[in-house]
């Protein structure tokens, strides 16, 4: 039986409410119980004297390029990176090459998930066939194959009736809808936020606007049909007041926000790096602020990565050319430390939170816990060692981060998935 | 100087260089014979992804005065039109090893990633919608030459201010020199943000207003090639923003027109004012090329 005792940790688990020394022990795969000086016979023991001990963190929105987009990124190298930043369970979109927006290729993510990859991952499926925003996808078959969630990511469902059609059919089926909201009219052409930094660089804006518009079209549609709708990388400082607000008239919503939207501005963006380029866009401190004060005052219910890897060849062209999105598995817990707990904005045991207990409940994910029996994702993190990011040793197959060189205090650790180490700082 | 990519990041004194260096210039381009050999045995290659006249041959012919060899190519033809990567078309270039690259790209910013990668100068000839840096320098060069600074004056620039990286380029040099600059057009073409761009800058959507008191008067092309959409309604756009010699009466009395050129003819300003007696817009032509002769100079001289 194989057994792994993590000692002297500090064990945060925000589902129990505990947040002190304790050792874990875990027996098989399975949590068998935390408390303090425990003896487990015959156990590998991992001393986590100084670190934070924590249930596995769930990234709730990264891209894993695989089936399609090998080249770029894939399930195996996904989930290496996912461990190297500490998560121990991921899910992903459906953009993939051919959409995930059937059972089949739900069940050959799955499926490969099982083979190669270290850490759980959760496939997310399209709301429409070929995420074309006009007929839903075989969403009922997809549940049965594994999706947590829908989404058409990226390509956000234009067309209301459309999403109302979605939204009643997820909530039959138990099934959160998660938007990526953007009215693609009023952001056609976009390539950063719509501000001074866009004008004075001659790059054509996407406006707040944008994203404004589709959460309030999203909180009223899901008021309508009863829908749980979940707000992906929310960016805009209105769109987190409508956040919060349905969340004051108890309606299912909820919402996500990535490190990068609380760590840079578009004032951050150096000019024509493509590796600022993403969407949303970096906004304006205006809305940095609001996301950091929807976090503090608990609008936000999770912090994910939208992990967007892009083979170099794409990320180095001019920038209007360049495709969105960037790499952010292995920075999440340096951002957040340095930007959220560091400055006292939030205690540790919120960031656990936002990490584990959070994302469980938008997707009803039995995971997020060390409650005994539960599996034994655990992740270890320190909030004092100095490091710093190099993204040419990142277990991505992508190098598309724009806090290559950052220096941060405080990281991950270890990831342990399923009772075994799967990464440990080297 | 190792590459000019734009006007925001030149500090002043290089400005001040550029312009008093193509004063000298200016009496070669009456001379009989015009040609100096300050570059010879160097190299230009002037690499065009988007059409051009006029900056593509004052460019060539400001090389040649110089004594250098210049190489004129335009994209279509060229490697680009087979696929290959911005990056690698200029890499292969650079490896024949001219003296400088003077470049000009639909892309907003092409010149600034490129020059990350390339050791060779790079000359910006206009970037997208974002700098078009030689065009301030002669319109300063242009200005300077009937008046003795640019502190103080007010200068109104009036048209499709979004989509103009002539006005960007002019907004930050004329700020650098304590200029006060209106600039002025229809609201979808006049983003509030560019008042934030630079000190100095002001904006109005009346022409009148712009116009008032001002002592140069630079109007822009409607760049409809780089419109996505229909800024404004059919047809109303001469109406409220094409500058006519009534419109001139309001300006100070000595008060000059300029324009980069191409002009349109009855659309943004009216024939009458196009062959006024205080339009400058071949003085710019001309000095375009003086300007471009002390900028090739200070790059590869």
């Amino acid at each position: 039986m194989a057994r792994l005792l993590i000692k002297n940790g500090r064990v945060i688990d925000p589902a129990s409410g505990h947040d002190g020394i304790a050792d874990v022990a875990i027996e098989d795969g399975r949590i068998l119980s935390f408390g303090p000086s425990l003896s487990l016979p015959g156990a590998d023991v991992f001393d986590a004297g100084g670190m934070i001990v924590a249930p596995g963190f769930i990234d709730m929105h990264v891209h894993l390029r695989e089936p399609g987009i090998e080249y770029a990124e894939t399930i195996e190298t996904g989930a290496r990176a996912a461990a190297a930043g500490g998560f121990t369970s991921i899910c992903c979109m459906p953009n993939t090459l051919p959409v995930n927006d059937n059972a089949t290729v739900t069940s050959y993510i799955v499926e490969r998930a099982r083979k190669s990859a270290v850490v759980n991952v959760y496939p997310i499926g399209a709301i429409t066939k070929g995420s074309a925003g006009e007929e839903l996808a075989s969403i009922g078959s997809m549940k049965a194959a594994g999706i947590v969630g829908i989404s058409d990511d990226g390509r956000p469902v234009m067309n209301a009736r459309v999403m109302r059609r979605a939204m009643e059919f997820a909530e039959s089926f138990g099934l959160p809808v998660i938007d990526h909201c953007e009215d693609l009219n009023l952001s056609a052409g976009g390539d950063m936020h719509e501000g001074v930094p866009s004008t004075r660089f001659g790059l054509r804006g996407i406006p707040s606007s944008s994203e404004d518009v589709m959460v309030a079209r999203d909180i009223i549609l899901a008021e309508q049909t009863g829908a749980r709708f979940h707000v992906a990388h929310l960016s805009a400082r209105h769109s987190v007041r409508m956040v919060a607000y349905a969340k004051s008239k108890g309606l299912p919503v909820t919402c996500e926000v990535t490190p990068h939207h609380f760590a840079l501005t578009d004032e951050d963006i150096k000019a024509y790096d493509s590796n600022y380029k993403m969407k949303p866009p970096l906004r304006a401190h205006l809305d940095v602020d609001a996301v950091i004060e929807g976090i503090v005052s608990g609008s936000v219910d999770a912090i994910a990565t939208d992990h967007a890897p892009h083979a170099g060849s794409e990320k180095m062209q001019e920038f209007e050319k360049c495709p969105f999105g960037i790499t952010g598995l292995e920075t999440a817990i340096g951002l957040s430390l340095e930007k959220l707990v560091h400055p006292g904005l939030i205690t540790l045991a919120k960031m656990v939170a936002l990490f584990t207990t959070g994302p469980a409940r938008v997707l009803h994910l039995d995971k997020g816990t060390l409650a005994p029996g539960a599996s034994a994702d655990v992740t270890i993190f320190d909030t004092s060692t100095e490091w710093t990011y190099d993204v040419n040793k990142s277990q991505s197959k992508s190098k598309n981060s724009p806090f290559h060189n950052r220096k941060f205090r405080g990281g991950p650790i270890a990831a342990v998935a399923g009772g075994t180490v799967v990464w440990r700082r080297g | 100087m190792p590459s000019l990519l734009g006007i925001e990041e030149l500090p002043r004194p290089e400005i001040e260089a550029i312009l008093a260096r193509a004063k000298d210039f200016q009496p070669l381009q009456n001379q009989p014979h015009k040609k100096l050999d300050t570059l010879r045995g160097k190299m230009i290659v002037n690499l065009f992804f988007e059409p051009s006249t006029r900056t593509r041959t004052s460019f060539e012919i400001a090389a040649k005065r110089l004594g250098a060899d210049a190489v004129s190519i335009t994209a279509s033809g060229s490697s680009v039109s087979k696929g290959e990567s911005l990056v690698d078309t200029l890499n292969t270039l650079a490896a024949m090893r001219p003296n400088a690259i003077v470049m000009r790209h639909a892309a907003s910013g092409a010149p600034h990633f490129l020059s990350r990668y390339l050791e060779t100068p790079i000359i910006n000839a206009g970037d997208g919608t974002h700098e078009h840096p030689t065009q301030a320098l002669l319109d300063a060069r242009t200005i300077l030459d009937r008046t003795e600074a640019l502190e103080g004056l007010r200068v109104a620039i009036i048209g499709d201010i979004a989509h103009s990286r002539v006005a960007r380029s002019n907004v930050h040099l004329l700020s650098k020199f304590g200029v006060d600059i209106v600039l002025c057009g229809p609201a979808s073409l006049l983003p509030p943000e560019l008042a934030h761009i630079a000190p100095g800058v002001t904006l109005t959507h009346d022409i009148r207003e712009a116009i008032r008191e001002a002592d140069v008067i630079m109007m822009l092309r409607v760049q409809l090639e780089r419109q996505h959409e229909s800024p404004f309604p059919a047809g109303e756009y001469f109406r409220f923003y094409g500058l006519t010699l009534e419109h001139l009466a309001l300006a100070k009395p000595e008060a000059i027109v300029m324009h980069p050129g191409p002009i349109n003819r009855g659309r943004e300003l009216s024939s009458e004012v196009a062959d006024f007696q205080r339009s400058v817009i071949l003085n710019q032509v001309e000095n375009g090329i003086a300007v471009r002769m002390a900028v090739l100079e200070r790059i590869i001289g």
